[in-house]
This record gives structure tokens, C-alpha cells and sequence, in this order.
């Protein structure tokens, strides 16, 4: 999606009674609802299998699965022109690429609350073997060359008095640093784990969570990397049945940052919802690619992600893939990108894709766009006496307040609407640039 | 005291060939005290007007003056309008996703009185206006219209009037979309707003209804981007019965003529 004009894809499939609720066994959906929905609700029945997709020509039948596995070899080293790869500035990630073996590591503070423990496991644990194997190079690599995970463990029904914080810091980019993180959260535990990165490394990470049925777990992962730092991984998410994950990426600092971030539902009734928050200044790259794989019926997700990008070069990429399986009937799902192109020279790609094989679904929808400012709010603004410079900050302050208002810890939040405030005082020349009404 | 004057307001719409005449000559004057109200049918420039006055970019002025106590408010931004004392209530109020009411307000209020309101009058202020316009006080904490209903946004935007104290307000349709209850209740805001100082009121509304609650001191019609008649209370009430078809079908002919 170029940044050069502002465009908008906004679909929605809307909500839709399931006939097998409203009519007795033996009353097909065929017969139809009993009272005429209004002309602008489509029945979820009326979606034909693959029949929403912007991923491409969908050939008849499911799409194909993705490919995973636990040997980095068995991904062929990417050039760059695969899908995955495409938007990567292969040369910037290359390191995390090669393999190289190391024995770096990050600087590990950490603040564990009462009952929560921090242990490690071996290669070979049976606990690794559980884990959702690797997309690509990049994690398959980091699982095998980290030897083994730190493990975060969390008791079933633990109650925590405050969040688990890690704080992983770099202390140079000489060596790549391998990583591996499971957090396990026992059955009907509620934890908030913070993952804060920090400093100059070249690091990559894989990170699995795996929540316990009628768990709340919310991860936050903040890349607030000094300048040259280059972090890549894949973040995983196991919820269990009638669990909450929730996931916030905050994404600020390094020269690139490559997250993938993949969601699968081990039973019925879990919800999922994706954060995420990036800001890159001239010549970051920053990429989420997320992957919702909904194959159990009844669960729900919701992806919200939003960026802003100021000065030459600065380049976003945000991949959100859901699939509805034929057997996860009853799922509700919407995704939404925005992306606020603050100066010329950026640019935002934002790719949404929705794969859905079966009807009977409650909702399924996806938005994204790419623009500037917008302009109403700033007018908005502006007629209430504030100068066009202050309104500008409330309106991108606000942009970025909404999603960060979802990690629900007061003093991080702070700290990163502080980064942000930081970052937009750095903005050229917003003084002089008009405020532009189309 | 306070005195909007109009003088021969020419706007356009639009570049090119796509350029529209939508005003053709406004003259009007709104004093301290006086509360006008502006009818006319869509598409007649009502709007227009409003948002010119308030300095929307999308609205190019070809011709006229405007000032406030001879200040000339076509040459100031659209923030400098707001701090010399105009106030436009918005027909459809934009959203502002990640702001607070709250913020919000205290930010415009800093920007109009040019320091910052004193924290504990002001929220006194503010709770006090808010039960006024039987707004719950968990709004302050919502972002600005985001998902508000009709009539939460037109009591947000009265609620903005009556903590701004503007010189001169403009109200852009704010009847519209509202039911009885809400209608009253913006009513009454704005009524003390009237009683409490001597503020000038532009009204601006396709229909009389708001006028049994609002009580105008002067009626303009406008018709196709000017006034074409004035009056008292009274030619509302003649608008009620007879419609705006007379001055339409006079406005045709002279345009066709």
C-alpha cells in the first residue's frame, strides 16, 4: 500500500445468527431467519470458503499450510524474494541469518513476584519439543542455537500482586545472541510478563507462551533498542480453552526489528487480542507479521496495530494473517492497521489477509490504512484555540495513547508515552508544514 | 461587548474547474447579547458560512471582510479565531481516538484564557457544566466523540461553549439528530450561557423547532449563499408555516433571470 496517497480497505463480514441456533435440529440454514435482517447484514453463511482473501488467486480448496520446522536447514537461507522475505532488508538481517554459533547473551534483570519462577531448561527438554515449531530461518535458527530456554512459570490460579519484568539488555552487536523464552501460566492464573529490551545487540529471540485453560496472560514486549541494534524472532501464543492472551508489541528503538507473532488455540473459548504500537524514524525498518490460526471452534480475536513513521527512509511492515479452519465454527475475529505517514520519504506497507473456511462464523472482518494527518481532527482542534503545533502532538499522542492504554501498567505506559513525546519533539519541521485539509 | 460584522462574504468551494460558488455576498452583524438565528434550506450555504467564519481550509473566501471589533479574522489562523473569542459548535463533531475529554477541554482552555485553569476550580467547573447538560462525569474519560451518540456529541460541543465563554458562538445545526430531551437540555445550556454573560449567538438550523427553546432576537433567511429576508421572532413562525418554497422559487427566477 503506498504512503503516497491514502487508501483504505475496510470489509466486514457481519455478525450473523447461526441458524442452528435459532431453529430446532432438522431446520437447515436454508430456511433462513425468521425475520428479514436489515439489507446491509450479510450472512456469514453467504461466505464461500476462501472466498476473502487479498493474499493473491486462492487455488479451490484450503490454502496451503505453512511450513514449519525445527531445522534451520530445511528453510534453504532466504535471498529475499520469498514471501516472507520480500519486504526484509536482507543485508541489515543477514547475521541472524548465517547462524554463526555464540555464547553472547543479554543482560538479564528481573523483578519476579511472589510464587513466579525463573529456571531454565536443556536442549532436549520434553517442554521444548511441545512448543510451536519455527516459521522460518530466523526462529528455527534461534531455537536450536540458544541451546536450550529460560523458563518463566507461573502457577496455576496465581493471583499476581504486580507484573513479572524482564529486563533483557545488550551490551554490544559484536555477536549475535541466540534466545529462547517459555512463559508457562498454570490453569486460571492471571500474570502480566513485561519483556524490555534495551541496548545495542544483534538479537534473535523466540518467545512462547503458553497459556493455561481459563488463564489471563498478558504479554508486553517493548523494543526500545538503542540505535543500531537488530532484533528478529517469533513469538508464539498456546491458548488454552476459554483462556485471555493479550500481547502488546512496542516497537520504538534498533536499526531493524523483525517480529513474527502467531496465536493458536489449544480448545474452545479463548480469545486473543494483538497490540501493537511502532514508531520508526529515518532509515528503521520495523516488521510485525502476525498469524491467527483459528482451528477450534468458539474463540475470538482482535488485532489492533498502529504505527507512525518520520524521516527519509523509515519503513514499516505489518502482515496480519487470520485463517478460520472448517472446524472453528463460532469464531470472531477482526484486524485492524493504521499506519500515519508523518513526513515524505517513509514508507508503510500493510497487507491484511483473511482466509475463511467455514460459514458458520459470528464475525470476520479487517481494515487498514495508510495515511497523514488527519486533518478534521486537527481543524477540530485547532477551533477550539489550540495551536496547530499542540495539536498535532495531542492527535498523534492520542494515535499512539490508544494502544498503549491496553498494557494496563501505569509506570511502563508512562515511560513510553514519554519515548513517544521524546520522539515527536525530534519531528522536522512540524512548525512549518500547514495544516493541509483535502 | 463584542461585534461580528460580515461584510459582502464571496466563498468558494473546490479548484479548477471544479470551483462553486457557495456564498454571494454575506452581510451580517451579530452583537454582544443578540441571538440570530440563520434558516434556510440545504444546500444554501448555511455551513458554509459557519465554517468560513471558523477558517476551515477547505472553504476559499473570494471576496468580503470579517471582522471582530474590527479585527480582521480572515487574516488569522483558525486557533487565533478561537482565542479572539469565536466559537463554532459543530454539526458533526470529528473524533479524536487517544484524547480525553478531559485533556482536551483543560488544553483548549489553556489555549483560550492563555494560562492554565486553576486544577481545582476547573474541575469544579467542569462537574458543575457537565451535570448541567445531564452529562455522566465517567464521560471526561472517554476520547473525544469517540462512539459518543448523536446527542453526546452536541452536549459535548455546548459543554465546550459553556468552559471557552466565547464572545461569539456559532452554532452549526445543533438541533440536528436530537430528540426532545436532548434538544432541551442543549437548549438550556446554551440559554445560560445568554443569561450569564453577553455572548452573541449565530443559530444556525433548518428548522424552527429549536427556536421554541432558543428564542431569537433577529431571523435571517438565507437562500442560495445570501440573506434574503430578515426579521423578528415572527418570520420564523412564518417559515414554520409557509416553508422556505417562496424564497427558493423568488431565488430561481433571479438567478434564472
Amino acid at each position: 500500500m503506498s504512503t503516497e496517497n491514502t487508501s483504505t480497505t475496510d470489509l466486514t463480514t457481519q455478525p450473523a445468527t447461526l441458524a442452528s441456533e435459532l431453529f430446532a435440529p432438522g431446520v437447515g440454514a436454508q430456511a433462513g431467519p425468521p425475520t428479514t435482517p436489515a439489507s446491509d447484514t450479510g450472512t456469514a453463511g453467504d461466505v464461500q470458503p476462501g472466498a476473502h482473501s487479498h493474499g493473491g488467486p486462492t487455488p479451490t480448496g484450503s490454502p496451503a499450510e505453512r511450513f514449519t520446522s525445527t531445522d534451520p536447514d530445511a528453510f534453504g537461507v532466504p535471498t529475499g524474494r520469498e514471501e516472507t522475505w520480500r519486504f526484509t532488508p536482507m543485508k541489515r538481517v543477514r547475521a541472524l541469518l548465517d547462524g554463526a554459533p555464540s555464547d553472547a547473551s543479554l543482560t538479564w534483570t528481573s523483578d519476579l513476584p511472589e510464587g513466579v519462577e525463573l529456571t531454565s531448561v536443556e536442549a532436549g527438554d520434553p517442554l521444548l519439543k511441545e512448543l510451536p515449531e519455527p516459521v522460518d530461518r530466523l526462529a528455527a535458527l534461534a531455537r536450536q542455537r540458544s541451546g536450550g530456554a529460560a523458563v518463566v512459570r507461573v502457577p496455576a490460579e496465581a493471583q499476581l500482586d504486580r507484573p513479572v519484568t524482564l529486563g533483557l539488555a545488550g551490551t554490544g552487536a559484536d555477536e549475535v545472541v541466540w534466545g529462547q523464552l517459555v512463559v508457562q501460566v498454570g490453569a486460571f492464573a492471571k500474570a502480566t510478563v513485561v519483556l524490555d529490551h534495551t541496548g545495542l545487540a544483534r538479537y534473535a529471540g523466540g518467545v512462547t507462551v503458553l497459556v493455561g485453560d481459563s488463564a489471563q496472560v498478558t504479554l508486553v514486549s517493548v523494543q526500545d533498542w538503542a540505535p543500531g541494534a537488530v532484533h528478529g524472532g517469533q513469538y508464539d501464543a498456546v491458548v488454552g480453552r476459554d483462556a485471555t492472551f493479550k500481547q502488546v508489541v512496542v516497537t520504538l528503538g534498533g536499526d531493524l526489528v523483525r517480529l513474527v507473532s502467531n496465536v493458536q488455540y489449544a480448545g474452545p473459548g479463548g480469545s486473543a487480542e494483538l497490540f501493537g504500537v511502532y514508531f520508526a524514524d529515518e532509515t528503521q525498518h520495523q516488521e510485525h507479521r502476525l498469524w491467527v490460526d483459528h482451528a477450534v471452534p468458539n474463540c475470538t480475536s482482535n488485532v489492533l496495530y498502529k504505527g507512525a513513521l518520520q524521516g527519509e527512509d523509515a519503513r514499516t511492515v505489518w502482515i496480519g494473517d487470520v485463517r478460520i479452519r472448517p472446524a472453528a465454527t463460532g469464531t470472531e475475529t477482526y484486524e485492524l492497521n493504521r499506519n500515519l505517514v508523518l513526513t515524505d520519504g517513509a514508507r508503510a506497507d500493510s497487507v491484511p489477509n483473511l482466509e475463511i473456511e467455514t460459514g458458520e462464523i459470528v464475525g470476520a472482518g479487517h481494515a487498514s490504512a495508510t495515511g497523514r494527518f488527519d486533518d478534521e481532527q486537527l481543524f477540530y482542534l485547532c477551533s477550539r484555540g489550540i495551536d496547530a503545533e499542540t495539536a498535532r502532538r495531542l492527535v498523534v499522542r492520542g494515535f499512539f495513547a490508544d494502544v498503549v492504554q491496553h498494557i494496563g501498567v501505569d509506570e511502563l505506559q508512562d515511560r513510553l508515552m514519554g519515548s513517544i513525546d521524546t520522539r515527536l519533539g525530534a519531528l522536522p519541521g512540524l512548525d512549518e508544514q500547514p495544516v493541509e485539509v483535502a | 461587548m463584542s461585534v461580528l460584522e460580515i461584510r459582502d462574504l464571496h466563498v468558494t468551494v473546490g479548484e479548477g474547474d471544479d470551483t462553486k460558488e457557495i456564498l454571494r455576498g454575506v452581510d451580517l452583524t451579530v452583537r454582544s447579547g443578540e441571538t440570530h438565528a440563520i434558516m434556510g434550506p440545504n444546500g444554501s450555504g448555511k455551513s458554509t458560512l459557519a465554517y468560513s467564519i471558523a477558517g476551515h481550509p477547505k472553504y476559499t473566501i473570494t471576496g468580503g471582510t470579517v471582522t471582530l471589533d474590527g479585527e480582521d479574522v480572515l487574516a488569522m489562523s483558525v486557533d487565533e479565531r478561537a482565542r479572539a473569542g469565536l466559537f463554532l459548535a459543530m454539526q458533526y463533531p470529528v473524533e479524536v481516538p487517544g484524547v480525553s475529554v478531559s485533556n482536551f477541554l483543560r488544553t483548549a482552555a489553556t489555549a483560550i484564557k492563555g494560562e492554565a485553569p486553576k486544577l481545582r476550580t476547573w474541575v469544579k467547573d467542569v462537574k458543575t457544566e457537565m451535570a448541567g447538560l445531564e452529562m455522566d462525569s465517567a464521560f471526561a474519560e472517554r476520547n473525544v466523540n469517540e462512539g459518543f451518540s448523536g446527542g453526546e456529541k452536541k452536549r459535548h460541543e455546548i459543554l465546550q461553549m459553556r468552559l471557552l465563554k466565547p464572545a461569539i458562538a456559532i452554532l452549526d445545526e445543533t438541533d440536528s439528530g436530537l430528540d426532545v430531551d436532548a434538544l432541551r437540555v442543549v437548549s438550556e445550556g446554551v440559554n445560560r450561557s445568554r443569561e450569564d454573560g453577553d455572548v452573541g449567538v449565530l443559530l444556525i438550523t433548518h428548522y424552527t423547532r429549536i427556536l421554541k427553546y432558543i428564542k431569537p432576537d433577529f431571523v435571517h433567511v438565507f437562500v442560495a449563499g445570501k440573506v434574503v429576508d430578515e426579521g423578528g421572532p415572527e418570520l420564523a413562525a412564518k417559515l414554520e408555516d409557509e416553508g422556505y418554497a417562496s424564497y427558493v422559487k423568488a431565488s430561481a427566477e433571479v438567478s434564472t433571470s
